[in-house]
């Protein structure tokens, strides 16, 4: 491999390395978002280490080339997005739709066109005069358009991008008098991008609009729904590459009814219906808890965290969800687990013997740089150091459960940042997007993009930690490191 | 041809800064010069009493009719009122929708790409009462208009504007050439106007560049769609809006950056002047009448 013995460097130093780049004032900010895990005060039995001293959720450093997006991404891409029955306006200039069309490869089932429409993309287009003389005509005006074109839209969004929360448009008022017009859902979003310092605004305004606008009028309304004992939701699943379906099997091949997964492949009645269900399990903590937390206010309905990247999360998962429910599904629930032991030992047999020692760091959105730990220690594999684009002080904490003292953490980390710790790091694998894939792969170091799944997927459930595992040895034993150097500049 | 001279008129609203401009601007035109109003009010009044009707084809108007100002020419907008004074309003939305700002700049774009201010002396821009933000700013950016004029009166309101327009001015002067010409003080009669008006003048730095006296003859012209000068050429107010416009024409290049104060200031300044009290006396006034 042809790279440099890193000298060792304890990751305290290199902070300190990192920060003197900056001007006081910068290295003093920039210092309370850059940590590493501590040891677990004792007694605290839950977690491996300490991460909750980054400071986190707050405005990015102007210069710093942050990763992050906005409220609109948070809403339109994310959250609502990948509702496939729904069509979501992006409303107001077209650049915002354009840029951020089928970014997030949610898959769906459905006939695209006719009754699905996660890969089209809608927007208001506005021009010149939208914005001197208001967009609400024209808004209205698409609605219809929509409505007429493709008639078995179950409802529609109005993602407002920057300009509409500028010139005051009235979109809940045109989305009520649409409502009455067509008699479908509409839902007005004010995620224009300039609110908040990141995605994770967007994810919350989305979950308040589900709340304000589907969830309690629908309840309030009657939902057409007879619960079962064992129905069971699916949040924050984004059906990335495949994902909710991988998970989905599992849940059902416990005993556990899934009627309502969000937001990947979902259905506008699925989540009318969701709080009809027993309990709600939560994927993405930090982009759907603020939807859970009202259902359980509001109807009672509890919610669990769960994590299925891995073999190990994937059984700790399955029996927690398990123990809430009776005996029947903790017996099918260790019949599952047992069932997929040779899978699972099937594939560390073919690939801890290529990856085990590896050394990754990784640097995702505002889940993963914790949940997907696990599957790489799984295979073997050392984290050594993670970070998040927009987590905050909850997640810190809770990557202290799966992290282990002495790992590098980091907190909307510049390009600078990164590249430095990369570079003095030389880790086996990055796991970032797709901005830190090619610089990352210049320095010679091997990169999947942990956002897209590079393209493949599911990694979630144990299909997809099959998938995970043999992309992770594409990734880092491809013969192509191997010929980093020019040949004539080999060292002898 | 002299060099194209760009002048505004601002002030605090209802303050008769359409009004001034336009007889103003009649007077001017008596001097020979050749003029073009650029119309920057969503209410689309700048250029009623030139035109002798209110202008309905506004720039902003025509372009969402047609699609977008792309499409229009400039033809369209510009109409051509008394003695030749040539008319534009940039328009806008209804109160409470849209971004009137906005509009003021597409229009003013669309003005100057398609030669508007081509083969004139003067463009005068006539902003509304207040400049809530960066669209009716505008016309005091950049190789926009080099000087500014304030209508204003004794009111303490109108003063407060006044003050507030030239911190708007400052601004801009130091990253362009925009200056303040000066005040025009438009009578509403209130205790020792005059006076106010030139210590104002005095402490923004400026010169008070006429003081209108208030004629209700002006309110007859405007009754019937037309400036003073048109309406009664012969009359006193005529001759004071040509005095006006003779000293607005000799003070080309004599703008200066504003020296704007603070409201404190400002109300020391009304106390000096005796109409109006301190804050503690007129409390202890307002206690005293309630005991």
């Amino acid at each position: 491999m042809a790279k440099d013995i890193p000298d060792p460097i304890t990751p305290e130093k290199l902070i300190e390395d990192v920060l003197s780049a900056y001007p006081a004032k910068s290295a003093k900010k920039r210092a309370k978002h850059l940590g590493v895990a501590e040891a677990a005060p004792e007694g605290e039995t839950g977690i491996v280490s300490k991460c909750d001293t980054v400071k986190s959720n707050i405005k990015s450093v102007p210069g710093v080339m942050t990763i992050r997006g906005c409220a609109y991404a948070g809403s339109k891409g994310v959250v609502w997005g990948p509702i496939k029955d729904m069509v979501h306006i992006s409303h107001g200039p077209v650049g915002c739709g354009h840029y951020s069309w089928s970014q997030r490869r949610n898959y769906y089932t459905g006939t695209t066109g006719v009754d699905s429409f996660v890969t089209f993309q809608f927007t208001t287009d506005f021009q010149e005069k939208d914005i001197v003389f208001g967009g609400d005509k024209k808004l209205e005006k698409t609605i219809d358009e929509i409505n007429e074109l493709f008639p078995l839209v179950k409802g529609i969004t109005i993602q407002s991008e920057c300009p509409i929360g500028l010139i005051g448009d009235d979109i809940e008022a045109v989305a009520k008098k649409k409502k009455a017009d067509i008699g479908k859902t509409i839902v007005p979003v004010r995620c224009e991008g300039f609110r908040g310092v990141s995605q994770s605004l967007g994810h919350h305004i989305a979950n308040d609009m589900l709340r304000d606008w589907v969830i309690d009028p629908a309840q309030e309304a009657g939902v057409d729904y007879e619960g079962g004992a064992y129905d069971v939701n699916i949040i924050g699943d984004y059906n990335i590459g495949g994902d909710a379906w991988s998970s989905r099997i599992l849940l059902e091949e416990i005993g556990l009814n899934v009627i309502g997964c969000w937001s990947g492949d979902a259905t506008l009645a699925e989540i009318e219906r969701a709080p009809k269900a027993r309990l709600n399990l939560i994927h993405c903590y930090r982009s759907m808890t603020y939807i859970c937390r009202h259902m359980e206010e509001k109807y009672g309905l509890a919610w669990m965290e769960y994590n299925f990247f891995g073999p190990s999360q994937i059984a700790a998962s399955l029996r927690a969800i398990a123990s809430k429910f009776d005996q029947t599904i903790q017996d099918k629930a260790e019949a599952v687990i047992a069932k997929y032991q040779p899978l699972v030992d099937a594939v560390k047999a073919k690939y801890m013997p290529r990856l085990e020692g590896k050394r990754v760091m990784l640097y995702v959105g505002g889940l993963r740089p914790r949940h997907v730990v696990t599957a790489y220690h799984d295979l073997g594999m050392e984290i050594v150091g993670t970070g998040y684009e927009f987590a905050h002080g909850d997640d810190y904490k809770r990557t202290g459960e799966y992290v282990k003292e002495g790992t590098l953490i980091y907190d909307d980390v510049s390009g600078y940042e990164l590249e430095k710790f990369i570079e003095t790091l030389r880790p086996d694998l990055v796991g970032s997007g797709i901005k830190e894939k090619y610089a990352t792969q210049k320095m010679g170091i091997p990169f999947r993009q942990m956002h897209s799944w590079d393209y493949s997927g599911p990694y979630h459930g144990y299909d997809g930690f099959a998938i995970f595992a043999r992309d992770m040895d594409l990734a880092i034993n491809n013969p192509v490191w191997g010929l980093f150097d020019a040949p004539w500049k080999k060292s002898a | 041809m002299t060099k194209l001279r760009q002048i505004a008129f601002y002030g605090k609203g209802g303050i008769g800064k359409s009004t001034t401009s336009q007889n103003t601007l009649a007077a001017l035109v008596e001097m020979g010069q050749k003029i073009l109003i650029v119309g920057c009010d969503p209410k689309a009044d700048s250029t009623r009493l030139i035109l002798n009707t209110k202008l309905q084809d506004t720039v902003l108007h025509l372009a969402a009719e047609a699609g977008s100002v792309e499409d229009l020419e400039l033809a369209d907008v510009m109409k051509v009122g008394y003695k030749g004074i040539k008319c534009t309003e940039a328009g806008g939305p209804e109160p409470g929708v849209g971004c009137a700002g906005r509009g003021v700049i597409t229009a003013i774009n669309f003005l100057e790409e398609n030669g508007a201010y081509d083969d004139v002396d003067y463009v005068s821009y006539d902003v509304l009462g207040d400049v809530v933000c960066g669209g009716f700013a505008m016309p005091i950016r950049e190789n926009k208009a080099q000087e500014i004029y304030i209508v204003m009166s004794g009111e303490m309101m109108a003063l407060y504007a006044a003050n507030n327009i030239a911190k708007g001015i400052l601004k801009y002067a130091n990253s362009g050439g925009v200056r303040l010409g000066g005040l025009i003080c438009n009578e509403r009669q209130t205790d020792r106007e005059l006076e106010l008006a030139e210590a104002l003048a005095e402490k923004l730095g400026c010169k008070m560049i006429h003081f209108v006296p208030r004629d209700n003859i002006v309110q007859h012209a405007e009754l019937r769609r037309e400036t003073v000068i048109q309406y009664a050429p012969e009359s006193k107010q005529a001759e004071e809006y040509r005095q006006l416009a003779q000293k607005i024409h000799n003070n080309s290049g004599k703008g200066v950056i504003p020296t704007p104060i603070t409201m404190e200031e400002l109300e020391q300044m009304l106390m000096d002047f005796g109409i109006m009290q301190t804050e503690e006396d007129r409390l202890a006034a307002i206690a005293a009448a309630g005991a």
